[in-house]
């Protein structure tokens, strides 16, 4: 595969964006991957689905802002140069 | 001194702003580089809990060892302030070997000077927020037994004995003082070679144009970034503690390129059979060095004490990062050598 810096930068949209979308209460709750199923003990360090829970809510907190600004970029570029 | 040090260590541990640390390097660069202090620091205070006595590293690391005495350090320290000295001294005493007679262009020439020196600080400043330049500054302190010794540890690491890091005082011994430190000098420079090699065979193949190099050298690049996320979220979904940062990751996997060249140079010299030869030869090597590597990384890292992640993942991570490394020295090399 021949990838360009072009195709990585799509893919991190891409991925991102579908991280984003997972909507909290319609989604999420329903297959137990909620955010307030997952606050274990304190003591113990987090096993792998909690930590994967705690990522995909950070990620959506954090890139929820950058997101819009990134995908309206996009949008724009994609109109004007197809 | 040590107060300076002290000062120094602070300063850049706190991250004020940035004229002042860059001047506080600078003035501490001058001197220590006229004591040729040769002590075993390395700077790399990097996470939390790898945190401990002040590092000095920045300026030690760039003793320059090929150099001579002291003396000539005395000379860049005064040929460096040079203009600024020649530009303040043009104006007042124009007959004694200035550079300009008129005093207008000494003055212009020290406001452009103040100016650069501005626009340094500002720019060192923004790149400072960032990505730590002084961590990055570890990665490049090598010399060339160094390198030497890691090229040949790289293509054959099987009679070496001693794997681990040393530290000095909780901090990592910079790659001049350690050969098991992970350095960014060889993997930029095997990644620089891969690309010029490649160029080399595909025009020996009649296959060039120039478009086809930045598309070899952005896929390399976008295979190493890559693998550096996946490890990164493997060692973060299984909590484990390390002090591999992205850094060191960076390095691990740009190691491949020191074997991807070796093997597309037997490709090239003995053909077809020579390429399979010296992949076989480079993988199985690089197999070893990543495993007992990032073994002792990994693997030897506190992690849960409730056995929530097993501890056999750590080992299936560091066996999936070494079988990685056939395939994409495969991948990147196969198209090379028809």
């Amino acid at each position: 595969m021949a990838f360009t810096l072009y195709a990585l930068i799509q893919t991190a949209i891409l991925f991102t964006n579908a991280i984003a979308v997972l909507h909290e209460e319609r989604f999420l709750s329903k297959i137990g991957w909620g955010a307030e199923q997952s606050i274990g003990g304190f003591g113990d360090e987090p096993g792998i689905k909690a930590q994967l829970l705690n990522l995909i809510r950070s990620v959506r907190t954090v890139m929820r802002v950058p997101l819009i600004a990134v995908n309206s970029v996009c949008i724009v570029l994609l109109l004007l140069f197809g | 001194m040590n107060a300076t040090v002290a000062h120094f260590s602070s300063a850049n541990e706190k991250q004020e702003e940035a004229g002042v640390r860059v001047k506080a390097y600078h003035r501490l660069y001058r001197r220590t580089s006229q004591k040729m202090d040769f002590q075993q620091h390395g700077y790399r205070a990097t996470k939390p809990r790898a945190r401990a006595s002040p590092p000095i590293g920045g300026p030690l690391l760039f003793d320059d060892t090929s150099s001579g005495p002291p003396p000539t350090n005395n000379q860049n320290y005064y040929s460096s302030g040079y203009n600024m000295a020649d530009a303040s001294a043009g104006g007042q005493d124009p007959g004694a070997g200035s550079l300009f007679a008129d005093p207008m262009a000494s003055a212009a020439m020290m406001y452009g000077s103040s100016l650069a020196n501005q626009g340094k600080d500002i720019v060192n400043k923004e790149i400072n927020r960032f990505m730590s330049v002084n961590k990055l500054k570890y990665f490049f302190a090598v010399d060339t037994k160094y390198v030497m010794k890691k090229l040949l540890l790289l293509m054959f690491p099987y009679t070496h004995q001693d794997w681990e890091v040393r530290y000095h005082r909780d901090t990592p011994l910079i790659p001049r003082h350690d050969v098991n430190a992970p350095d960014l000098y060889i993997p930029t420079m095997a990644f620089i070679t891969y690309i010029l090699l490649a160029g080399m065979a595909l025009g020996m193949q009649k296959r060039f144009s120039p478009e086809v190099l930045g598309l070899c050298a952005s896929t390399a690049l976008v295979w190493i970034i890559i693998e550096v996320l996946v490890m990164l979220l493997c060692l973060y979904l299984l909590t484990v503690h390390t002090d591999l940062s992205m850094f060191d990751l960076v390095a691990y996997s740009g190691y491949k390129y020191v074997g991807m060249i070796f093997t597309v140079l037997c490709g090239l010299l003995f053909g077809s059979d020579g390429y399979f030869v010296a992949l076989a030869w480079s993988s199985c090597a690089l197999m070893f060095f990543i495993v007992r590597s990032l073994k002792m990384k990994i693997m030897s890292s506190f992690s849960a004490d409730s056995m929530s992640a097993k501890p056999q993942f750590r080992m299936y991570i560091t066996l999936a990062s070494a079988a990685f490394q056939p395939i994409i020295i495969y991948w990147l090399t196969a198209h090379l050598v028809r």
